[in-house]
């Protein structure tokens, strides 16, 4: 009955323009939301999909306005459940192109538990998470990636509430694509919301968002010119880990556990651990590996594609299910359903 | 050989009861069946205990099934017993007083030894003791002599005693006249793969059979004739089972897939089961990690131009309030089952009750208006939800459907339909539009309702939500005007579908008087045998049973108009009978039971009849 024929035809040429609507854009002058918009917006022409087989789902949040802005299909659901309603819809229309948007309270905290079983069950969709550390809509109460200690409205004494790692999470519940970028840095992101979308499977995008509002300057470290090149490491596959103001850091597995180490001591290139995206074991240990920071050790956070793996989607295995019994038993026939096994008549 | 009388009844009910482990709800459906195939009409109830492997022995672990049969009309699985089969004490113990005086008690000798008695909390044997004088009590060592027709199978005693109902089933059906074939099939068909445990089985069966015939004990044998049905060809079955083909008719006839999100809960579970094996229907199936999960998927599913569905009991409908209400906002279809069962909170989960009512009228958030239904007996369940996706459909709303416990899990005899017999559910997309004009998602037609218009459709790009909108453009509007109009126009919405639903019918009796008794969902047996009972005595009452719960069908105001009083039975604290108070401001009179269980015929005519006085 569903028309998906239109899937197959030529593609137009949109651009970034043809993705914006009439609303207004209501996010607070300075929000790292606009930029993230922004990209997504630039990146969407380039995906050679019609406007129509798009479909943006939110939950609730300042992020999860999303949808509006962007001239497409689109619903702005409820507070943590827009990757169960993604879900739905991704099972009976596999042809879409699924993005869910949503933020750190939404996903982790009322949505934690659809977050996982997405993950796990790896619809094809793509799962942009705007990290601002905050719950940004209801005025500033700390959230489940909020540090410890954190001071806020609902937190005056501090927060007691150990934070997720949402790239640890996101591998523990089996995604099978986990990444992370941030909103200060155009290319690198765009370059993340283009392999998100080129992933098949449940693809899970972690963006560092600023809420200038109730908790600016949270990933300032990473963000701002002078200090980004020694706190940030960005992963490129098959290239060695390197970081720092002129390149000359590096990470180097001592068995399993990471070392920092300079190139000016001694140590080369070869000495560094590659990244290799499809490693678990090595996603496992990067996606700890800022948490490893102490006085003695200075690790950077890293940044690009953490973990990729090829996995049957969801969709595919349970249509796959009802074309197999399509197949093998026919189209079902209503009467024979109706009538059952015994039957008997009155005269 | 047969020199024993026959004594014809109209009526039988029997309640087999034992052990979890003893097979009742097998021998109880078996002995169904053979009825029905008979010609009798029928009503069943099972009766389960709530946990799963409650001790051995013990009152928690008896297992139930009733059954009422009949040359007359059936209209309930039956009040108080007429047999009784008790297995061991403890079903004895939990069933006695349901048993009618004089009534019949089936006892297997070996379940009422000191350990059993012991577990059932008995000090002496009551089959001893004179606690059953007054009874006609028939002993039969069921265990020993199934042992004995299985003597020479090699099998262990376990699997032979495990045939013990079977023996029962024999017995039962030599005492009541009816063939063994529709059994013999079926272990034939069961145990095809285990000749050892097949043989045993037949032997016990047979051995049940005979032992009536040969034991001169017992100088009664009953015979029910046919009852006088309307012709047609006829199945026996289940509410949650008619649910289930009612939905895959609503796929067909829409031509619409469908998607059920649903979460495992007693006693809606069924329907998901059922509905996972009709692949071949184009029917998806997804158990979500939750109940808002399995709503919020539904959603997901209907926004997508499938009819989304989602199946639940009571803690699960209250899991899911929130998604209602996004559904209500968004105007999609959505079909939301709530096979009701005792609350609050965990409340009698085996149990039944219609305590859910209030909760689906009036239980979300805000003015959030969707029409409810309800279903009255296992059969009507098929065309109640059905008539559920039509209006969802039709009217691009979420809809509520109420069953029960009750009426889920009995069964009846079914004169179902054929395909070809069921209206189409017209169903329509909002067409794609080229030239560049704006699409309005919230422009309505006629019926109030807005235009489905799904992903994938050129130029009706469009974004929807929970925030309140405007209407026609849909756009987030906050003005307050505007909010107060959207509000009565949602409800006008739901108010509307009163043009589309038939007039409120009397089901029975005069059509003005002093008398009417109103009721709606499960009930409908009980206050039909009632009222039938009190019409044949001569007594001017009248019955109407509402399908319709939002909005109410257009006459039903007058309707009641016409009675002196109204008598509203229901097994909760009252909650139909506020909605006809409010809404029709009359003294309607309340009739409630909040045990669990079903109306009785005689709790209700004595009620009836005292009112009447
Ligand atoms: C059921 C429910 N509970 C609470 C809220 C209030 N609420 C809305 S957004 C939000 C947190 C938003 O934080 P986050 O997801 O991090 O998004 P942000 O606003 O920071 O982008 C909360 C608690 C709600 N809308 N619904
Ligand atoms: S409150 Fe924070 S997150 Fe929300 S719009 Fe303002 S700056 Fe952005």
């Amino acid at each position: 009955m569903i028309d998906s024929s239109t899937v197959t035809e030529p593609v137009v040429k949109l651009t970034a323009k043809d993705f914006q609507t009439d609303q207004d854009v209501r996010w607070c002058p300075g929000c790292g939301d606009y930029s993230i918009l922004k990209q997504v917006h630039t990146i969407l022409p380039q995906l050679g999909l019609k406007k129509e087989d798009l479909v943006f789902i939110s939950g609730i949040g300042c992020s999860s306005r999303f949808p509006y802005y962007t001239d497409t299909f689109g619903m702005h659901s409820i507070h943590g459940r827009a990757t169960a309603v993604a879900s739905g819809l991704k099972a009976t229309r596999p042809e879409l192109s699924v993005w869910i948007v949503t933020g750190d309270g939404d996903a982790l905290s009322i949505g934690g538990n659809h977050f996982i079983h997405l993950m796990r069950r790896n619809f094809d969709v793509n799962v942009l998470m705007f990290n601002n550390q905050i719950y940004g809509l209801t005025k500033g109460q700390y959230s489940p990636t909020s540090e410890v200690n954190k001071i806020t409205k609902s937190t005056p004494y501090g927060s007691v509430d150990h934070p997720f790692n949402p790239i640890a999470l996101a591998l523990g519940s089996d995604a099978t694509f986990v990444a992370r970028s941030m909103d200060r840095d155009p290319a690198h992101l765009q370059q993340m919301l283009l392999q998100t979308w080129k992933h098949k499977g449940a693809s899970f995008l972690e963006i560092y968002q600023n809420c200038n509002i109730y908790n600016d300057q949270a990933f300032e470290l990473f963000t701002e010119k002078g200090t980004k090149k020694m706190n940030d490491l960005f992963m490129v596959e098959g290239q060695p880990l390197i970081f720092g103001n002129n390149d000359e850091m590096g990470i180097r597995l001592d068995g399993f556990t990471p070392q920092v180490v300079n190139l000016n001591d001694g140590f080369s290139k070869d000495d560094l651990m590659v990244h290799q995206p499809k490693d678990i074991n090595k996603a496992m240990i990067l996606s700890r590996l800022y948490e490893m920071n102490d006085s003695e050790h200075h690790f950077p956070k890293p940044f690009g594609v953490f973990y990729v793996k090829d996995r049957d989607t969801y969709e595919d295995v349970m249509n796959g299910q009802v074309e197999a019994a399509l197949a093998k038993m026919g189209t079902g026939d209503l009467d024979k359903l109706l009538r059952g096994k015994e039957t008997w008549t009155v005269v | 050989m047969s020199t024993k009388n026959f004594e014809v009844l109209e009526e039988v009910v029997i309640k087999f009861a034992g052990d979890s482990g003893d097979g009742m709800q097998l021998t109880g459906g078996q002995f169904t069946n053979t009825a029905a195939l008979f010609g009798n009409d029928l009503g069943t109830f099972p009766d389960f205990p709530a946990e799963i492997r409650a001790p051995i022995g013990t009152v928690a672990g008896v297992s139930g099934y009733q059954l009422n049969f009949g040359s007359k009309e059936i209209y309930t699985p039956g009040d108080k017993c007429d047999v009784l089969v008790a297995m061991n004490s403890a079903a004895l113990k939990v069933n006695l007083f349901n048993l009618k005086k004089g009534g019949i008690i089936i006892a297997n000798t070996s379940g009422f030894d000191l350990k059993n008695l012991k577990l059932s909390g008995y000090d002496k044997n009551p089959l001893d003791d004179g606690t059953l004088d007054g009874y006609n009590l028939i002993k039969v060592d069921v265990t020993r002599m199934t042992r004995e027709a299985t003597e020479d199978i090699q099998l262990g005693v376990k699997e032979k005693d495990r045939c013990k109902n079977m023996f029962v089933l024999g017995f039962l059906y030599w005492m009541f006249d009816r063939p063994m074939e529709n059994t013999i099939n079926f272990i034939t068909k069961k145990f095809a793969k285990q000749d050892d445990v097949k043989e045993a089985n037949l032997r016990a069966l047979k051995a049940g059979y005979h032992y009536g015939d040969t034991t001169e004990t017992f100088t009664t044998r009953y015979h029910v004739e046919k009852a006088k049905m309307e012709p047609g060809t006829y199945r026996n079955i289940m509410g949650n089972q008619a649910l289930s083909l009612g939905l895959v008719a609503a796929s067909q006839k829409s031509g619409l897939p469908l998607f059920l999100g649903a979460y495992p809960i007693t006693p809606a579970s069924d329907i998901l089961h059922e509905l996972a094996k009709f692949k071949n229907f184009g029917i998806r199936t997804y158990q979500a990690e939750d109940e808002i999960a399995a709503i919020c998927s539904a959603i997901g599913a209907s926004f997508g131009g499938s009819l989304g569905v989602t199946t639940t009991s009571g803690p699960g409908m209250a899991l899911k309030l929130e998604a209602m209400g996004l559904a209500v906002m968004l105007e999609i279809p959505l079909v939301i089952c709530d096979i009701q069962r005792g609350g609050p909170s965990t409340g009698l989960p085996t149990k039944t009750e219609q305590a859910d009512l209030l909760h689906a009228l009036y239980g979300r958030n805000g003015e959030c208006p969707m029409p409810v239904l309800a279903a009255r007996s296992p059969a009507d369940c098929f065309d109640t939800v059905l008539e559920a996706a039509r209006i969802a459909i039709q009217h691009m709303t979420p809809v509520i459907l109420l069953s029960d416990g009750y009426i889920a899990n009995g069964a009846e005899p079914w004169r179902f339909p054929s395909g070809n017999d069921l209206r189409e559910i017209k169903t329509s997309f909002a067409k794609p539009m080229e030239n560049g004009e704006k699409f309005m998602p919230y422009a309505r037609d006629e019926k109030l309702a807005r235009p489905w218009a799904i992903p994938g459709t050129r130029g009706l790009e469009h974004r929807i939500g929970g925030l309140e909108k405007q209407n026609i453009t849909g756009n987030i509007s906050y003005e307050p005007e505007n909010h107060e109009f959207m509000v009565k126009l949602r409800e006008e919405k739901v108010e509307l579908v009163a043009d589309y639903i038939p007039l409120q019918s009397l089901d029975s009796g005069p059509e003005k008087g002093e008398l009417l008794v109103l009721g709606w969902g499960g009930t409908y047996g009980s206050i039909k045998a009632s009222v039938k009972e009190l019409q044949d005595e001569g007594y001017k009452v009248a019955h109407a049973h509402l399908r319709y719960l939002k909005p109410f069908p257009k006459n039903l105001g007058e309707l009641l108009h016409n009675y002196d009083k109204v008598l509203v039975p229901e097994i909760n604290n009252g909650q139909l009978v506020k909605v006809i108070r409010d809404k029709f401001m009359i003294p309607a009179i309340p009739f409630n039971k909040i045990q669990g269980l079903p109306i009785m015929k005689a709790e209700l005519v004595n009620s009836i009849k005292s009112l009447l006085a």
